[in-house]
């Protein structure tokens, strides 16, 4: 299925391609690139030798699974049970409710209509069972209805790759003669049997055959749509400001929630102007909540961001994110838990500050010191813990190393004075160098290593210094002197 | 001395009754660039798993630096806030002494803002005593004016103790603490050692005879060259 927005034209031979196991391999193709004979499961290589303009994207194949698992949902507007047949199908069971789409040709067209709205080409077809729906659908004639006692007689030319067998029996089939459906039909069953008896259902051809015939049973087991949690508050006339709407709207959300024993990670909350536009705002947890008092503190300085314009009259707060929670009470006395306590905190930062300011630092795998922590979400699960360097660190860094006017400079050790930020140094000890190389797989060519020193000045501070390059390195001039931290 | 109580409190002691109420206290660094003062407030954290909240304004993260995870001795979880307006600091420092999760709240505030006055500091009072959390604010480049703050140091480095294995290296990090304005102890001066690998503080007594005191191993100069 292509969208038909941002398909390009008709005439310019594309491949959706995939990653293979010696490279690209095509996914699929469209038309005009089918008709060059450049086929699925080929390698994106050949195929450029037998089509040189051949224009290749990759295909978003998670992607495309999950819209196809929304159009499911969507394809309920026909009748209640539809399912997602592999990646490019769905099978929709429309016992009952043909007749109130006019009957079943009105309804394929009606389909067809709907979905090519939608920018989707399609190919339809009803039949009694799964399989021999699926088999009219890809290799029937267009919009092919087909009646119970009909099955044999419309399956019969199609070829037995309409059975939805592997590759490997289609071959085998293809081997003994056996081209069509009809002809599989005509072989006896106890030959079939014997032949296929330890096959599993993908390569058992006897099996399929007898799920398109409607003598084994392949129910459609239909998907729930998830529960949407979204309440809303009409008001007489337009006004501006939501802040009096919004606790009870809190509440009447975390009422559904709670009855559900859902909670939710993000709010979404939208006012519909009278001039027609919307505005909205959206808030986020890091633990699923259904408390009101909490919910609503999110807002507190979020509200102002909505442009109300010349008013609206219609707000609605929508829960997203929702996932199961179970109230656990943890003990009798009313101690609020531990865990639930901190991750109120954090919503309440996050919320006002962003995602950006609150985070955690972690310890990171690498010798050089701005590389080696990391930051993570607040209140994410830690990564496995890294040991950290067993050599002396201090305890503040500075984002930016400040480089040093050195007095004297000594040819081994730290210089005996320097003057950081307008004041001298003396250096009365130090300890070190400790040498760290740059990182070649990340560091840019010519990025000189780092000689690291702990100072003491003559009033007892101590600081982290450090010479960069040496004296002929040959990646630059003399070495220059960093401040980079201190000690405790 | 009961009132400076540099004992660590230990695993589960949380919610028995202590000597010394959990309360705001301020330090003053005697220089911008000297770190003492966070090595004192880490030292006096207690040995639990609970993460710290640490919250930092814009101009005290770029004239200090920030807080080297792998210079900790004792790693625990850090739950780093980087705001940009001293309000905004002190309106995250008391919504964090909300959670009595927390082990501490540690604010760093650049100057003296207009906005951290004598009522934004007992407001963080009041609520790191109702909650019974411990509240450090940082105050780096800043003078001791007007504040409600139940503890005020002035925290230094001095030279260090001698390192054993190296005479030209420096050891153990010692510090001058000075109380110089408290409601729940008396005030005074002291010098004390860190532990780092055992985490501890030792306070060093002033000893009449020279000789005897315990020596900082600045003796020698460093021989250059």
């Amino acid at each position: 299925m292509e969208r038909r927005g941002n398909a390009p034209q008709d005439d310019i031979p594309l491949v959706l391609a995939s990653e293979g196991h010696h490279g690209p391999v095509i996914h699929a193709s469209n038309r005009i690139a089918r008709g060059m004979g450049i086929l699925p499961g080929s390698r994106v290589v050949d195929m450029r030798a037998i089509c040189p303009e051949l224009q290749v994207e990759y295909a978003d194949q998670a992607g495309d699974r999950a819209a196809l698992d929304r159009l499911v949902l969507w394809a309920r507007r026909w009748c209640p049970w539809t399912v997602r047949d592999g990646d490019n199908g769905m099978i929709l069971d429309t016992s009952g409710s043909d007749h109130l789409l006019g009957g079943e040709a009105a309804m394929l067209i009606e389909m067809e209509t709907q979905l090519s709205l939608l920018g989707l080409t399609s190919q339809l077809a009803v039949a009694p069972t799964w399989g021999s729906a699926w088999a009219l659908a890809r290799f029937g004639p267009v919009r092919s209805i087909c009646m119970a006692d009909e099955i044999p007689h419309k399956l019969g030319p199609l070829p037995v790759a309409g059975l939805r067998l592997d590759g490997e029996t289609l071959l085998l089939l293809q081997r003994l003669g056996l081209k069509t459906i009809g002809a599989l039909m005509d072989v006896p069953r106890l030959s079939l049997t014997r032949r296929f008896v330890k096959a599993a259902l993908a390569s058992n051809p006897l099996m399929r055959l007898d799920q398109a015939f409607g003598r084994l049973a392949e129910p459609v087991a239909s998907v729930d749509a998830k529960p949407r949690f979204v309440v809303q508050s009409r008001l007489a006339e337009p006004i501006f400001d939501p802040t009096p709407y919004l606790p009870q709207l809190c509440e009447d959300l975390c009422d559904a929630l709670q009855h559900a024993s859902m909670g939710c990670r993000r709010l979404h909350l939208t006012v519909y102007r009278t001039d027609g536009d919307v505005s909205f705002v959206d808030v986020a947890m890091s633990a699923s909540s259904q408390d009101p008092i909490h919910l609503h503190s999110l807002f507190r300085d979020k509200v102002e961001r909505i442009n109300p314009g010349f008013g609206f009259d219609l707000i609605t707060l929508a829960a997203g994110g929702v996932e199961p929670m179970h109230v656990v009470q943890k003990g009798l006395d009313g101690d609020v838990e531990d865990g639930l306590d901190l991750s109120l905190l954090v919503d309440r930062l996050t919320a006002k500050f962003g995602t950006q300011a609150v985070s955690r630092p972690t310890l990171r795998a690498s010798h050089v010191p701005e590389r080696a922590e990391g930051r993570v979400a607040a209140l994410s699960t830690p990564p496995p813990p890294v040991e950290a360097v067993s050599q002396n660190r201090p305890i503040r860094l500075l984002d930016v190393p400040e480089e040093v006017r050195v007095l004297y400079a000594v040819p081994e050790g730290p210089p005996a004075q320097f003057v950081w930020r307008k004041q001298t140094h003396r250096v009365t000890r130090y300890a070190g160098p400790e040498r760290i190389a740059p990182e070649w797989w990340k560091d840019r060519p010519g990025t000189r290593l780092r000689d690291y020193f702990k100072v003491e000045d003559q009033t007892g501070r101590r600081i982290w210094l450090y010479r960069e390059g040496l004296h002929d390195d040959g990646r630059g001039g003399d070495p220059r002197w960093f401040v980079h931290g201190m000690f405790a | 001395m009961q009132s400076l109580s540099l004992q660590k409190y230990k695993l589960g002691q949380r919610h028995q009754r202590s000597p010394i109420k959990r309360t705001l206290s301020e330090i003053f660094p005697e220089t911008v660039t000297d770190a003492a003062a966070i090595g004192y407030i880490l030292a006096r954290l207690p040995r639990t798993n609970a993460p710290v909240l640490w919250v930092q304004d814009r101009l005290s993260c770029r004239e200090t630096g920030r807080l080297c995870l792998a210079g900790l001795g004792v790693q625990r979880p850090i739950i780093a806030v980087n705001l940009s307006r001293p309000v905004d600091v002190l309106w995250a420092l008391e919504d964090g002494l909300r959670c009595r999760t927390l082990v501490a709240v540690i604010g760093e505030i650049w100057g003296d803002p207009a906005a951290l006055d004598f009522t934004a500091t007992k407001r963080l009072a009041i609520r790191a005593e109702a909650a019974d959390v411990p509240c450090w604010l940082v105050r780096h480049a800043a003078t001791p004016n007007l504040s409600a703050a139940r503890n005020r140091w002035r925290i230094g480095s001095v030279p260090s103790t001698a390192n054993a294995h190296d005479a030209h290296a420096p050891g153990e990090s010692r510090w001058s603490l000075d109380l110089f304005r408290s409601r729940q102890a008396k005030p005074g001066k002291w010098t004390v050692t860190y532990d780092r690998t055992a985490d501890r503080l030792d306070r060093i007594t002033p000893l009449r005879d020279g000789a005897m005191a315990a020596r900082d191993g600045t003796t020698g100069q460093r021989a250059t060259g």
